[in-house]
């Protein structure tokens, strides 16, 4: 584990309001969706999950298929498609059409495929200015920050922060009240969707058949961005495919159920192509980036190769015990909680947070609340096989190699492990059958151990001589 | 740029070959229940009005004009150039601007009157929602730029929900550029999971069942 | 004849908590069964495949398959154990097709102990006895990989004098974890302490689990923490009169 990692999970684990802050924002989510799914108003939820994750499963392994048959339809449409191998390829396509256009400012709608390239920082670093839209990726924005959430991305800011920060950064009278600093940014961002040259959104589906960008939110930014500017730009990995329009029908259900317990967000768009000759209003110009910026990586593994399902519900970061202690920027990269998780080290290499797929208990929680069926407790620990495996190659983690060799050596040899057993029986400090608070050699996973709870006095006698005394 | 790119990698990671054909995909799943008219009509309006929506029930073309009226109440409102809305009458009411077909125009009345008037192409009874294809009779920013909203829809538009929405239009975008669900106002809890509703779109919306 | 059960008894009951062993043994005696105890077990490989240590997993979960390889049930009180047995050989012995039949013909012979009961038994009530308000922690591979869930419930619902108050967190994790535990020890001790703030406003006195490796963990935070609430494993639940 680094430095930074472990860093960061001390400082959210000892600030009483974050930790406050991300137990009631998670618990809410939890219980919105533990009663959306209640069996008088949804008796098919698990048939739904089933059918999605065949879908899913369906649609990634003829993932090819599917992404030609998509720009076929989009290019039907009148809209194109362009595929990027990576972030710089993003920006370079927005950049030059931008200069193309002589466009000087982007509105966009939330997005973690964009978050995922940093594309806002790479757009202003050529001064081209690109405004986050949703409330919570606004107020993210102007803190510079990453989000703290697949869903509710500002979940860690209070009002007061809040407040302060429009203050600072917008120059209005301080407000905390909740309803006026939202009608603060209404009115900020406002303007900015009617002057904005070009619209950013993300998308939550990719319907093949249909040339389509699907996206659901309950503001009515992503509408705005993809209806007011005259060119609507929709950035989207491969990995969000589904076969046909129809496919909706269950996807929808379970997405808006996942993340906030709604039947269905309050808007879902499904938009293919520009204006068409009649209509009044909408871009008349429409580009769709397809991303791989190492999804293909993913794609290779035939496990884990199931990661790519992911609808970006957040529902397993909500009932994950671990997030909910430590938060969402312990995590090395924008995706956090289980799902980040597993995606990270298969992005980046396990090498780039080599504790990330060992910071879970392996409860189970996530994959009991996927509505894809992602089993992610299955890939940690194939993530964390892979890791021993680099660390061995890299000549690192030495020590814990060879205690776990000893390990296994002592329990195939039934006589040293009783022995040993016995040693350290005859270690352990006499309490009178009392639990352990201090050992007399606090060391490594003892120290880390009594750090946080006291240890179960030795035994008088073990189970196997009990047993033999019988 | 890297179209051939990626679908190469794509292909090579699937161990797959270029125009290689797939499987039949799951079949659809779509689940239509029988639901009469007048419990779809209920649920319906329930539902709206559970997010905060407001709905009437009109009886007579008149009524729904009527109704219009009193929610417009002399304010500035724009509406779209769906049949519904000159049959009932609604595009004759004062204040009320219609018949726009240039983009410009429109966007410029949207963002400065105070109600967008719509019809909605279809309605889903199970989940109280709005469904609007942009057409030369719907524009995309009157249900979305003024900060009331209100939507005339035709009793015979009432589905079951998006499983018969999706049984009866397969492909939608054979139809339009752009298909909008609208479920209840605009709203956010993003700062300290409170509500708050009309962020960016409408905070106030009316239906009316015609 | 009666039927011959093998114990598994896990090493850290075998080490830390061998009451329970004993309690399984009788209750198990009680319901008419043969126990017996191959005395060349040890651990199943958990700890070191969860922690990524497959080679040295594989290596012990051999040395599992031939002490149990005669076995006509095996009965573990543990449902991580049983799961690591039932579900996670398969995938360690994937390229060992001998040990992979073997680990298969183990599947379903293995059990963890509330559902022996419950299944091969057919007994809900075993005669016990315990005059205590008890809530139970439902351990997380018990409930979510064995989907061990209202079995133990219906035992502790057939002992006389004892009265179940669930919690209103029974299904949330106690934040053991195996190595997680020491390599995240914050992290696995703020889950505790979580954890039994949802105990204590049940306001029982005893926590009962299906896993010693939880109780070791809940057990270890009450006792930092002061609390007089006790831990007690389903078996010792079931052996008390």
């Amino acid at each position: 584990m680094s430095a930074a990692f472990d860093e960061k999970i001390h400082e959210t684990l000892a600030d009483p309001k974050l930790q406050l802050a991300i137990y009631k924002a998670t618990g809410r989510l939890v219980e919105e969706r533990r009663k959306a799914i209640e069996p008088d108003l949804c008796p098919d939820y698990q048939e739904l999950r089933t059918h999605a994750n065949a879908v899913k499963r369906h649609t990634i392994e003829h993932l090819d298929y599917y992404l030609e048959e998509f720009a076929r339809q989009v290019e039907a449409h009148g809209g194109k498609v362009i595929f990027c191998k990576d972030a710089e390829e993003v920006a370079d396509f927005v950049l030059s059409l931008a200069k193309e256009r002589r466009a000087e400012l982007i509105v966009k709608s939330k997005s973690m495929t964009t978050e995922e390239i940093d594309l806002n920082e790479r757009l202003e670093h050529h001064h081209l200015e690109s405004v986050e839209t949703d409330l919570g990726e606004y107020i993210i924005q102007l803190a510079h920050e990453r989000p703290y959430h697949i869903v509710a991305p500002a979940l860690h800011k209070t009002r007061e922060q809040v407040a302060d920060l429009l203050t600072d950064r917008l120059g209005v009278p301080r407000e905390t009240v909740i309803e006026k600093q939202t009608m603060i940014a209404r009115a900020v961002l406002r303007e900015k969707f009617l002057a904005a040259d070009i619209g950013i959104s993300g998308a939550n589906f990719l319907v093949a058949d249909s040339g389509a960008v699907v996206i659901v939110e309950n503001e009515g930014n992503a509408r705005l961005t993809t209806s007011a500017p005259k060119i609507h730009i929709a950035v989207a990995g491969i990995e969000k495919l589904i076969p046909r329009a129809q496919d909706l029908a269950v996807f929808l259900k379970l997405l808006g159920r996942s993340a906030t317990g709604q039947r269905l967000t309050v808007y879902t768009s499904f938009l293919s192509g520009p204006r068409r000759e009649d209509e009044i209003d909408g871009p008349d110009e429409f580009y769709v980036v397809l991303l791989d910026n190492g999804r293909t990586k993913v794609l290779a593994d035939r496990d884990k190769r199931q990661s790519l399902y992911c609808i970006r519900c957040g529902a397993c970061l909500n009932h994950c015990p671990v997030y909910r202690k430590i938060g969402g920027h312990s995590f090395p990269w924008v995706y956090s909680g289980p799902i980040g998780a597993i995606l990270t080290p298969q992005f980046l290499g396990v090498r780039h947070e080599p504790g990330l797929p060992f910071a879970s208990s392996l409860c189970g929680a996530c994959a009991e609340v996927c509505p894809v069926k992602i089993d992610i407790p299955r890939i940690l620990l194939e993530l964390r096989a892979e890791v021993k495996k680099a660390e061995a190659r890299d000549g690192e983690g030495g020590l814990e190699r060879l205690a776990f060799r000893i390990w296994a050596w002592v329990m195939r040899h039934p006589r040293i492990y009783e022995m040993a057993g016995m040693v350290a029986a005859s270690l352990a400090p006499s309490t009178g059958g009392g639990w352990v608070r201090n050992a007399p050699f606090e060391v490594g996973p003892l120290r880390a151990w009594l750090s946080q709870r006291d240890l179960p006095p030795a035994a008088p006698k073990s189970f196997r001589q009990m047993w033999r005394e019988r | 740029m890297s179209r051939e790119t990626v679908l190469h990698k794509v292909r090579m990671a699937l161990g797959r070959s270029a125009g290689q054909s797939v499987d039949e995909p799951l079949p659809v799943r779509l689940l239509v229940p029988e639901v009469d008219i007048e419990a779809r009509i209920q649920s319906f309006c329930e539902r709206i009005e559970a997010l905060a929506g407001k709905t009437y029930r009109a009886a007579s073309a008149v009524d729904a004009r009527d109704y219009v009226s009193s929610v417009v109440a002399g304010r500035s409102a724009v509406a779209s150039n769906a049949p519904i809305l000159r049959e009932c009458g609604v595009t004759s009411l004062p204040g009320v601007q219609s018949g726009f077909t240039d983009r410009d125009e429109l966007r410029a009345v949207c963002s400065t009157v105070a109600c967008g008037i719509s019809g909605a192409d279809y309605a889903l009874a199970d989940t109280g929602t709005l469904v609007m294809l942009s057409s030369r009779h719907e524009a995309r920013l009157i249900s979305l730029l003024p900060p009331v909203y209100i939507a005339l829809v035709a009793r015979e538009r009432l589905l079951t929900g998006l499983d018969e929405l999706l049984s009866i239009l397969p492909h939608p975008a054979e139809q339009t550029s752009s298909m909008v669900l609208i479920t209840g106002p605009s709203r956010t809890a993003d700062i300290e999971q409170i509500l708050v509703r009309g962020v960016h779109g409408p905070g106030e919306i009316h239906v009316v069942v015609v | 004849m009666a039927a011959r059960v093998s114990l598994f008894v896990t090493c850290i009951v075998d080490q830390l908590f061998p009451t329970v062993g004993v309690a399984a043994v009788d209750v198990l005696e009680r319901l008419g069964f043969r126990v017996d105890f191959p005395e060349q077990q040890t651990c199943c490989g958990q700890p070191a495949f969860n922690t990524g240590y497959r080679e040295e997993a594989r290596q012990v979960a051999r040395h599992f398959l031939n002490v149990f390889a005669h076995a006509d049930y095996i009965v573990v009180p543990s449902g991580s154990c049983t799961s690591m047995i039932a579900h996670h050989f398969a995938d360690i012995f994937e390229k060992e097709p001998e040990n992979l039949r073997r680990a298969r013909e183990l599947e379903s012979k293995v059990y963890e102990f509330s559902r022996f009961l419950i299944e091969i038994a057919h007994v809900e009530d075993v005669g016990a006895r315990l005059e205590e308000v008890v809530t139970y922690h439902d351990s997380c591979h018990a409930l979510r990989e064995l989907n061990v869930k209202d079995g133990p419930r219906r035992l502790l619902g057939h002992v006389r004098g004892l009265e179940l108050r669930e919690m209103d967190a029974a299904e949330e994790c106690c934040g053991f974890g195996g190595t997680f535990s020491v390599k995240f020890a914050e992290v696995s001790g703020g889950m505790a302490r979580t954890k039994i703030d949802s105990i204590v406003r049940t306001g029982a006195s005893t926590v009962v689990s299906l896993d010693s490796s939880c109780l070791m963990q809940l057990q270890g935070a009450l006792s930092r923490a002061g609390l007089p609430i006790r831990t007690m494993h389903l078996a010792e639940v079931l052996a008390s009169r």
